[in-house]
């Protein structure tokens, strides 16, 4: 017996120029805000963007976007609703949001359910917000999704690098592009992550301030691109746009 | 389930993508015409048959165009994985809201559906979850 719904993945994504998985080695280093938040300043340049929340158990973009009022629409499958000039799409459409338990091969068949369904048009840049770690859904994106080009988050502790380094060297083994490494909440002038990202033959694209008002632009698109933390991925879009 | 609109267009994107298969199947089987195809639908994913069906007789052409379509259903069976206890989709009592959500996304069933012998979420969809190519028959090129 085969599974129909991969033999169409690549026919649904056709029209999609890049596609962006922002990822880290562990949880809590701001994956999701720097995906919506990189997804948000790519479109303001006039870019046609997507963002799909890959983190089925623990999806958060929706909630940084306030994107739970629209829904998708069915057209021969689903198209992904339009929120803050962004089509997005999460799982928590279906879900109505509450607890989603699911095991590695059931976050592989969510996964392939909604790359075989999800129709999104012509696009210059998909960005996924991708689950922390190397599981299941990190290493199907690597098997379903040819030329995914990965954006990767750490923080500047040493615990989040050590998990992003081995997150490095599988996407090096994997012969995955690496668009570069950005280092969120920095707070100092350490050029720790730095100092051991380059030498890896990674881009460190730069830092993020760590920045207090953050929190009370959650849900708020405008808002959170006037942030410091937005100003600072916005500088850095340009470098991930130039990135080959 | 409704004949709706909203219905028609989820299985004309699951028979799109059995369409696909099937001719990635054709070209490395080196077969010339397809005589038959043997689907096997998963009850889990509320996949109405007829709509399906009409979907892919609309997208079946050229090397697909004479395949008779089989179509099994098989009942979605769910097990327990902390008492093991076994019961069907059947006997799930959802709303409509609730069965929509899952005939999108038929792991959604682990918001909505806990066993029903001891309250768990963490269960195991044994068999009938969804779309499954079982086989093809054609004849291959000389």
């Amino acid at each position: 017996m085969s599974d129909p719904r991969t033999a169409i993945i690549g026919e649904r994504l056709k029209d999609v120029k890049n596609v962006i998985a922002v990822s880290s080695g562990k949880g809590g280093v701001g994956k999701s805000l720097v995906a919506s938040v990189l997804a948000l300043s790519l479109a303001r340049k006039g870019a046609k963007v997507g963002l799909l929340d890959l983190d089925f158990t623990s999806p958060s973009s929706h909630v940084i976007l306030d994107a739970g009022r629209q829904k998708p629409k069915e057209d021969k499958g689903v198209v992904p609703p339009t929120v803050h000039g962004l089509r997005y799409m999460s799982v928590v459409y279906y879900s109505a949001d509450r607890a989603t338990p699911l095991r590695g091969s059931e976050a592989t068949d969510v996964l392939v359910e909604l790359l075989a369904v999800t129709r999104w048009g012509k696009l210059d840049c998909l960005v996924l917000d991708m689950p922390p770690g190397l599981g299941d859904v990190t290493l199907d994106l690597l098997r379903f999704v040819e030329g995914a080009k990965f954006l990767v988050v750490t923080t500047p502790s040493k615990l989040a690098f050590e998990t992003v380094r081995k997150l490095l060297d599988l996407l090096k083994e994997a012969k995955v592009p690496v668009i570069g490494v950005v280092e969120n909440m920095k707070a100092d002038d350490s050029q720790w992550i730095k100092g051991r990202v380059e030498p890896m033959g990674v881009r460190y694209l730069g830092a993020i301030p760590y920045d207090s008002r953050l929190e009370e632009n959650i849900g708020d698109a405008e808002g959170l691109l006037r942030t410091r933390f937005g100003e600072a991925v916005r500088e850095m879009t340009g470098k991930i746009e130039a990135s080959p | 389930m409704k004949w709706t609109q909203f219905t028609f267009m989820h299985e004309w994107a699951l028979a799109e993508a059995v369409a696909s298969a099937v001719l990635d199947m054709v070209d490395k089987e080196g077969l010339k015409t397809v005589s038959a195809i043997n689907l096997e639908v998963g009850e889990l994913q509320q996949i109405d048959l007829g709509i399906f069906r009409f979907a892919l007789s609309e997208l079946f052409s050229g090397k697909l165009k004479d395949a008779r379509i089989h179509i099994t259903k098989t009942r979605a069976s769910l097990k327990c994985r902390k008492c093991g206890h076994k019961w069907t989709f059947r006997k799930v009592g959802l709303d409509e809201s609730e069965r929509e959500a899952i005939h999108f996304v038929p792991e959604i069933a682990h918001v909505y559906v806990k066993c029903p012998n001891c309250g768990n979420p963490d269960f195991e969809v044994e068999r009938g979850r969804g779309v499954w190519i079982q086989s093809i028959k054609g004849e291959k090129k000389a």
